[in-house]
């Protein structure tokens, strides 16, 4: 890796004033992307501001009928909360199925989602529970957040604070992996919440995305018969050695239907 | 010897404590004082004419000692690397051998091919050096597909090999097949991909190198499987380094797979250096590194027909196959699709006519060279294949078939119609004990369960043989070999009676250094903690071939025997002398020489001690010391054979496979460590499973880059995938080797891969998929459904 400057700031009023000093800066949460990014010399910042001492990033509580995660908190410490595995199941399975123990010990939730890997775990439930994003200036709903291939809504100098899941009636997360990097290949997050039922996809596309038609569909009939004969287009997925288009735009309605029937177990 | 920790004992490996503890010492942790770290620049391009290497910018970089080039090498007249087994065409014609120069000169031919060495004080500066230097390529088209390689017009690799064709080899009578052909009842035809493979060891490929100015003298440390070898290519060929002033040491060694038998340019690269550089300088290959450059292995595109009588009798065989060399011919290469692949296709069969037809083929992609089981897996996968194709074809039990077609205890010594003369096996009982363990019987109902749970359930065999424990001299050279490959042992005493044994084989995970004590506990009585193993090292071990092959134990293995026999002996008249008796009344057992009929005995402890303190010594015939050397040169290969079934469930929705169960019964000869068997037996099945389900080495076929050169892209079999395997032995004592062992290290890689692939075959044939290539992935097994659904729907 090329040499860079590392700064461990203490607070989220530090971080930003690092991050905004120094415009070749670039914040790290777990590392999980950055690291390896940096070890194959594919990014050179004159900075990395590591969150790890920013101990009020790190956290979960439930605040009335949502579960906030802060923002450097580690995939393990999500995977085995309590107030988590209460409010929302389908979450804390998410969390324990990504990556590896190594990953999830080190990897955040602010870290993957702020990333917006097209194959992370995070942003199906983000967007399929219909979660907020906060970050240090403002919260972003789930809907506007996620823009593109590894673009997300955050601006200069913002920072994921916190994500806040509202509790779900009925969720759950099917995924199908990469079967090198086990990766989602095609995961699909589906939760039937306050505001309605939502099917979110990731793996597949360029970003996550959602599935009206089998959201409509649910909505109905909360039943995998009910998206039985919905037909995922092939245009615009991804392809690779491991999938077609063709392979994953399948594989999206046979995980849809496998997760709404782990929901409704 | 005591049971405990003797022949046929489960010894818990004696390695494994510093293994385990981070305690072992591999190339990267030499501590060389005043190193220097190389970094080769290397080509992104798969064919480009080299118009210019501008190191000006690079040469002024923080750190940089020095750089060099192809240039360099041509100015030194350093040799090529070479091809170490002249393969002759069916016209009588040696291969053609096109140069392989160190660095590239003028031309690249793969993406990786080395276009420059920087030595800097530090691996980060040496790299931002490489990223300074400028080199003007005119990228060239590239022969990239293999079944593309002698079309007219795909681009040439080296002028020397026209059409890119390395040889076009036969074995066998063509016309005497083809009349069999015609007389028969029934013809099965296959077209196969075996698919390519990266190797990826544990361990990256490293070197490290210091030359001494006051002596002359180069120490090379390097991940070698073979480092005398290494040093004969590297003094006799490449470098000119007088042997005796090259020490090759090959240190703890973290898996090879085949991959670290050969001589690379990288290690060729730090050896040279060391005298210009004058410091020491140290290399390890970064992992995409390791997956651009290792020798990858297999690579075929193969056409198989197989005729049989009316009742299943086989009478006739014919193989065509493509391989792939890649860009340059590696230390092994063209003996890996010649003599360990169609010497191999009898099988256990007693086919009475086999032709095979092997066109070897340059392309510009990594060499392509052994690899676990080398040739054998190839071999295997087009008999077993088609094997249970044919019964599929003629209604015939898959088990059955094979049953009626092996060949019969009582015929052994067997000669088989490809130069191989078989030297015991009985393979019946080996088939019947893995039906029995698999529950055969019950497969049906299991796949009906199966199938009220949506999933299609498939069982598949594989019934190998092998050659291997590499080799008579005298038949591998009059086949073109270039080395001799007996092996060597030596057995040290020292004064107080404890021994050090050198052996010329190098142990990189098969665990010799327990194994070969067992087998001096065994001999001699010495207690395991007062032997040592010692291999590796030019300068303290007897010149040795090295491991690869199943070798270790059947050659190397033998040669300490030998060596032990010479200790006993010698000892015999040493303890004679003590106990003034004849050397004729002598026995020697458990450790202790005795009189024959009288209680009197010495340790051999005691004898070691005379030898070297011989105050009361038989002078007059006998020299002091207790050192015995022994060389052993195997009389035939040796034939391990044995009988996998692999059953497994598809999800016809998603294509994924499960193997749920999986036996393997093995004729090894007989063992020394079963738990050491066991241990290359499950490895062995997963790297065969690994190729059967998930590895392939996928290149872009038009660019020529590696698209699967990360372990994000290169599917590596894991724990997950595989169920408890089930195992046993039906054993055939090898008949001329003085331990009566076989090989282990291949045969689970050799077997596998049909194994699952017919398991997969039978799984799918309900719903009509013809033909499933390796690996047979999600995707793949996915896409041969939907093709068959469409096939039926037309």
């Amino acid at each position: 890796m090329y040499d860079f400057a590392y700064h461990r700031p203490k607070s989220v009023a530090d971080a930003i004033g690092l991050l905004k000093s120094k415009p070749e800066a670039r914040a790290m949460s777990g590392g999980m992307t950055l690291i390896p990014t940096l070890k194959q010399r594919l990014a050179r910042p004159s900075d990395v501001v590591d969150l790890g001492g920013v101990k009020e990033l790190a956290g979960i509580k439930v605040e009335g009928n949502n579960v906030v995660v802060g923002g450097m908190t580690r995939h393990a410490d999500v995977a085995s909360s309590a107030e988590v595995k209460a409010a929302i199941p389908a979450l804390a399975y998410l969390a324990g199925h990504i990556g590896d123990p190594q990953v999830r010990n080190r990897g955040t939730i602010g870290g993957s989602v702020a990333n917006n890997d097209p194959a992370a775990d995070y942003p199906g439930a983000v967007l399929a529970l219909n979660a907020t994003v906060s970050t240090n200036t403002r919260k972003i709903a789930a809907d506007d957040f996620f823009k593109g291939l590894f673009e997300t809504a955050l601006g200069e100098g913002e920072l994921i604070t916190g994500i806040s899941f509202p509790k779900a009636e009925k969720a759950a997360y099917v995924k199908f992996p990469n079967p090198a990097s086990r990766y989602a290949m095609v995961g699909v997050f589906v939760a039937k919440t306050a505001s309605g039922v939502r099917v979110a996809v990731t793996g597949a596309g360029a970003t996550v995305f959602r599935v009206k038609a089998m959201e409509e569909a649910l909505a109905k009939n909360f039943s995998s018969a009910a998206i039985k004969d919905i037909k995922i287009p092939a245009d615009g997925l991804n392809s690779d050695i491991h999938g077609s288009a063709e392979y994953r735009a399948h594989l999206v309605g046979v995980m849809a239907r496998r997760a709404v029937d782990a929901a409704n177990k | 010897m005591t049971a405990a920790t003797g022949i046929g004992a489960r010894v818990l490996r004696t390695e494994d404590k510093r293994f385990l503890t981070g305690t072992g010492r591999y190339v990267d942790d030499l501590p060389l004082a005043r190193a220097t770290y190389a970094y080769f620049l290397r080509s992104p391009h798969a064919h480009a004419k080299i118009k210019s290497i501008d190191i000006s910018a690079a040469a002024k970089m923080p750190g940089v000692v020095n750089i060099f080039t192809g240039k360099d090498l041509v100015d030194a007249k350093v040799g090529g690397l070479i091809c170490g087994w002249t393969v002759k065409d069916k016209h009588g014609q040696p291969h053609k051998a096109p140069a392989h120069p160190v660095m590239a000169v003028d031309t690249v031919r793969y993406v990786g091919d080395t276009v420059a060495m920087i030595v800097a004080n530090s691996h980060d500066e040496a790299k931002d050096a490489a990223e300074a230097i400028k080199v003007d390529y005119d990228v060239k088209p590239a022969t990239i597909d293999l079944a593309k390689a002698f079309d007219k017009g795909s681009a040439e690799v080296h002028p020397e090999a026209p059409g890119n064709l390395v040889y076009d080899w036969e074995i066998g009578v063509k016309a005497d097949v083809d009349a069999a052909f015609a007389k028969a009842a029934h013809v099965t035809k296959l077209d196969l991909i075996n698919n390519r493979l990266i190797p990826n060891a544990m361990e990256p490929r490293a070197a490290a190198a210091e030359y001494d100015k006051g002596t002359g003298h180069y120490t090379l440390w390097s991940t070698s499987q073979n480092p005398h070898v290494l040093r004969l290519i590297l003094s006799a060929f490449v470098l000119g380094i007088p042997e005796h002033k090259l020490r090759v040491i090959a240190p703890d060694v973290g898996g090879g797979f085949g991959s670290k038998i050969f001589c690379y340019a990288d290690e060729t690269m730090v050896c040279w250096a060391a005298s210009r550089v004058g410091r020491p300088i140290k290399w390890t290959a970064e992992r995409s590194e390791s997956f651009q450059t290792d020798c990858h292995g297999r690579d075929h595109v193969t056409h198989a027909e197989l005729a049989l009588d009316k009742d299943g009798k086989f009478l006739a065989l014919k193989v065509e196959t493509i391989a792939n060399m890649g860009a340059y011919l590696s230390t092994f290469s063209t003996a890996v699709p010649t003599y360990l692949y169609a010497t191999l296709l009898a099988g256990q069969y007693t086919t009475p006519l086999i032709y095979a037809n092997v066109k070897a083929a340059l392309t510009h992609t990594a060499p392509v060279d052994a690899y676990r089981g080398a040739g054998r897996p190839e071999a295997t996968f087009v008999i077993e294949s088609i094997v249970s194709k044919a019964a599929a074809e003629m209604k015939i039990d898959a088990a059955e078939l094979r049953r009626k077609n092996f060949i019969p205890s009582t015929a052994f010594p067997y000669q088989t119609p490809v130069a191989l003369q078989y030297d015991s096996g009985n393979y019946p009982p080996i088939i019947d004990e893995a039906m029995k363990i698999a529950d055969y019987k019950g497969f049906e109902a299991r796949r009906a369960e199966a199938k009220s749970r949506g999933k299609l359930r498939g069982i598949g065999f594989s019934s190998y043989i092998e050659a291997c424990g590499l080799a008579p001299s005298q038949v591998v050279g009059s086949l073109g070999a270039g080395v001799g490959q007996w092996e060597s042992a030596q057995i040290k005493f020292n004064p107080t009676g404890n021994v050090q044994v050198m052996t010329g084989a190098h142990s990189h995970g098969q665990g010799h250094e327990t194994t070969f004590a067992q087998l001096i506990h065994d001999k001699l009585g010495v207690p395991m903690d007062q032997i040592e193993i010692v291999h590796g090292d030019t300068a303290t071990t007897p010149f040795g071939m090295g491991t690869y092959g199943s070798r270790s134990l059947a050659v190397g293995g033998s040669a300490i025997v030998k060596a032990t026999e010479k200790i006993i002996a010698k000892g015999k008249k040493v303890a004679a002398h003590l106990m003034e008796a004849s050397v004729a009344d002598v026995e020697f057992e458990n450790g202790t020489f005795k009189v024959a009929g009288t209680d009197k005995s010495v340790p051999l402890a005691q004898v070691v001690f005379a030898a070297y303190v011989p105050h009361n010594y038989p002078h007059a015939d006998t020299e002091p010391g207790m050192d015995e050397n022994a060389f052993y040169d195997p009389a035939n290969f040796v034939y391990p054979a044995g009988t996998q079934i692999c059953e497994l469930e598809i999800d016809p929705e998603t294509g994924t496979t499960e193997i749920v169960a999986f036996t393997a019964i093995d004729d090894f000869g007989n063992i020394i460590n079963p738990m050491i068997v066991e241990g290359q037996v499950h490895g062995g099945i997963v790297q065969g499973v690994g190729q059967a389900l998930f590895e392939a080495a996928v290149y872009d076929k038009d660019t020529g880059q590696l698209i699967s050169g990360s372990f994000m892209d290169y599917t590596m079999p894991r724990a997950d995938n595989f169920p408890s395997f089930k195992l046993g032995y039906k054993t055939t004592p090898c008949p001329h080797n003085p331990l009566g062992v076989k090989g282990c290290g291949e045969a689970g890689a050799i077997a596998s891969p049909a194994a699952v692939m017919n398991a997969v075959h039978n799984a799918l044939a309900p719903i009509g998929v013809k033909h499933v290539e390796m690996p047979a992935t999600s995707l793949n097994v996915w896409q041969s459904i939907q093709g068959a659904q469409r096939q039926a729907a037309e």
